[in-house]
């Protein structure tokens, strides 16, 4: 380590120039790895109704209806993403693939309300 | 003679931004009692999971702690494996270690930071910070969040690692290994760190091992004790660990060790990720465990974390319990307060790296003399604190509370 005030001088030159360590957001734009965990999205083609994802979601924050007949099946996934702590449980637990996630984490709102989202 | 003068520290943001109470007295500006008060944030999270299967369980046990989730979640992992007789494939193994060492070095980092901020280095916040966040973008790669990853599951591990991840790991190990030979560098000769640092907060060899201290905070005080080395778990066992230690015994010497073992946590990625076997990453466990209990350890960055779990058979726990490595460094608290000066009971505090809702829970006080039990419940603590409060002059009994139908 180099002693004296030349120590800070060429420490204090390098930062002018240096590129910042932070991102600007929401100014600029948001790069997230694709892996991460974000929205859920439900292909209710797929869903066989057996409930897995509702039991071992630890947040209790997914329902599932049948919106037809047992004959037609009509799946519903009701998500509540105020409780969701996005660990995609419900991703790994559906035999089906029928629950997949995306890296979004853009999902605000306003009212509890819009937290209740029917996929 | 001069009156002993009583400060209570906290409990809002007592050094850190975690509630808990000290209760200094000082005679001039020499803190000669101290009394640590925590408490503040207790979440009945053991409760929780009694009432949940064990795979809910995992995710509530991740957020036992922010900073050290993945250890957390580990040690119940293999305590439920432990009782299934599951053994978990040798990939999987060097996934969690690989997911603990980042851990590790975004812990320490972490901690580097705010000890910079409390002695006034706020320059070394900045640079350790900076240097964190590539670890975490690293960590959230790999496990697919920021903090609770969420990577473990009972049997293995959830994600695998690819070849580009293994890349960008190794890219990361590099940088974080040039920075932290600066702050070695740093932590070593810098005249004023080693000033402010040194001789305060003292916990002898003798002391550490009399209150049962443990992590880098007993390894400060040359004491070897390291889960890593001394009861080898995941992969560690094939794994070259060397438990870091320090003979400063005080906060100097929990920064040393600190840094030094970036230096460890960097080699052993680097380890794991050369000698990564092929295979699987998960193996099927049944839904519901066997009878049986079982006391697993393993090392957290702040120092050796322990989970007890109880099964009946069931696919919930009997009875799950977390001993947090934060909740074995309070007890020695006390000593490393007194005799220091009141400037210097920040950095004290968070020399162990402390975690304080990681360490509350429901204590029963046992009176040995008599054999008596006893429990405070939420309504007699609530008129302790009002009288507590009334006794101060100040009357808070007309704030309303809205107590919950579940705890009443």
């Amino acid at each position: 380590m180099r002693k004296g005030p030349g120590k800070i001088t060429g420490e204090a030159l390098r930062h002018v120039f240096a590129k910042p360590a932070t991102i600007s957001y929401p100014a600029g734009e948001l790069v997230i790895d694709k892996n991460y965990r974000g929205r859920i999205n439900f292909d209710a083609s797929k869903c066989i109704g057996c409930k897995l994802c509702v039991r071992d979601c630890p947040a209790n924050a997914i329902t599932i209806d049948n919106l037809g007949t047992k004959e037609e099946k009509k799946m519903q996934l009701t998500l509540n993403y105020a409780h969701c702590i996005f660990c995609c449980q419900c991703v790994d637990s559906c035999n089906k693939d029928a629950i997949s996630f995306e890296p979004n984490i853009e999902l605000a709102g306003t009212s509890r309300k819009d937290m209740i989202v029917k996929l | 003679m001069a009156k002993n003068l009583v400060i209570p520290i906290g409990p809002q943001h007592p050094s850190l931004k975690e509630p808990a109470c000290f209760t200094i007295t000082l005679e001039g500006e020499k803190v000669v009692n101290a009394v640590v008060g925590t408490g503040y944030n207790h979440r009945g999270l053991e409760k929780a999971c009694e009432a949940r299967t064990f795979i809910q369980d995992l995710y509530i046990i991740e957020r036992v702690c922010g900073i050290c989730s993945h250890i957390h979640s580990t040690t119940f992992c293999q305590a439920v494996e432990e009782l299934a007789g599951v053994e978990i494939t040798r990939r999987a193994a060097y996934i969690r270690t690989i997911m603990a060492e980042l851990e590790r070095l975004h812990s320490h980092l972490l901690w580097l930071g705010i000890a910079g901020h409390e002695v006034g280095f706020d320059t070394l916040l900045m640079y350790s910070w900076r240097d964190r966040e590539l670890v975490l973008d690293v960590l959230a790669a790999l496990g697919g969040n920021r903090v609770n990853y969420g990577i473990n599951t009972i049997g293995g591990v959830r994600r695998d690692v690819t070849p580009e991840l293994i890349e960008q790991i190794r890219k990361v190990a590099d940088i974080v290994e040039e920075r932290n030979k600066y702050y070695i560098q740093l932590a070593l000769s810098e005249t004023t760190l080693a000033a402010r640092l040194g001789g305060i907060g003292k916990l002898s060899h003798d002391d550490a091992i009399k209150f049962g201290a443990v992590g880098p905070v007993s390894r400060a005080a040359e004491v070897p004790d390291d889960i890593r080395v001394t009861d080898p778990y995941a992969a560690y066992d094939e794994v070259p660990v060397t438990a870091i230690t320090d003979n400063h015994a005080d906060v100097f010497g929990r920064t040393v060790v600190r840094v030094l073992e970036i230096m460890e946590s960097v080699k052993m990625i680097r380890f794991c990720l050369d000698n990564l076997p092929e295979g699987d990453i998960v193996t099927k466990v049944p839904r519901k465990i066997p009878e049986g209990e079982v006391l697993i350890r393993t090392e957290a960055p702040r120092g050796e974390d322990a989970h007890y779990v109880r099964s009946n058979g069931t696919d919930k726990p009997d009875r799950v319990r977390v001993r947090a490595a934060s909740e074995a460094n309070w007890h020695g608290m006390k000593h490393m307060l007194e005799g220091d000066y009141l400037a210097d009971v920040p950095i004290i505090i968070a020399a162990i790296d402390p975690c304080y809702s990681c360490t509350d829970r429901a204590i029963i006080l046992d009176n040995h003399d008599t054999g008596e039990q006893s429990v405070t419940d939420w309504r007699s603590l609530r008129e302790y604190s009002i009288n507590w409060y009334k006794v101060r002059g100040i009357d808070t009994s007309k704030i309303k509370i809205a107590y919950s139908p579940l705890i009443f």
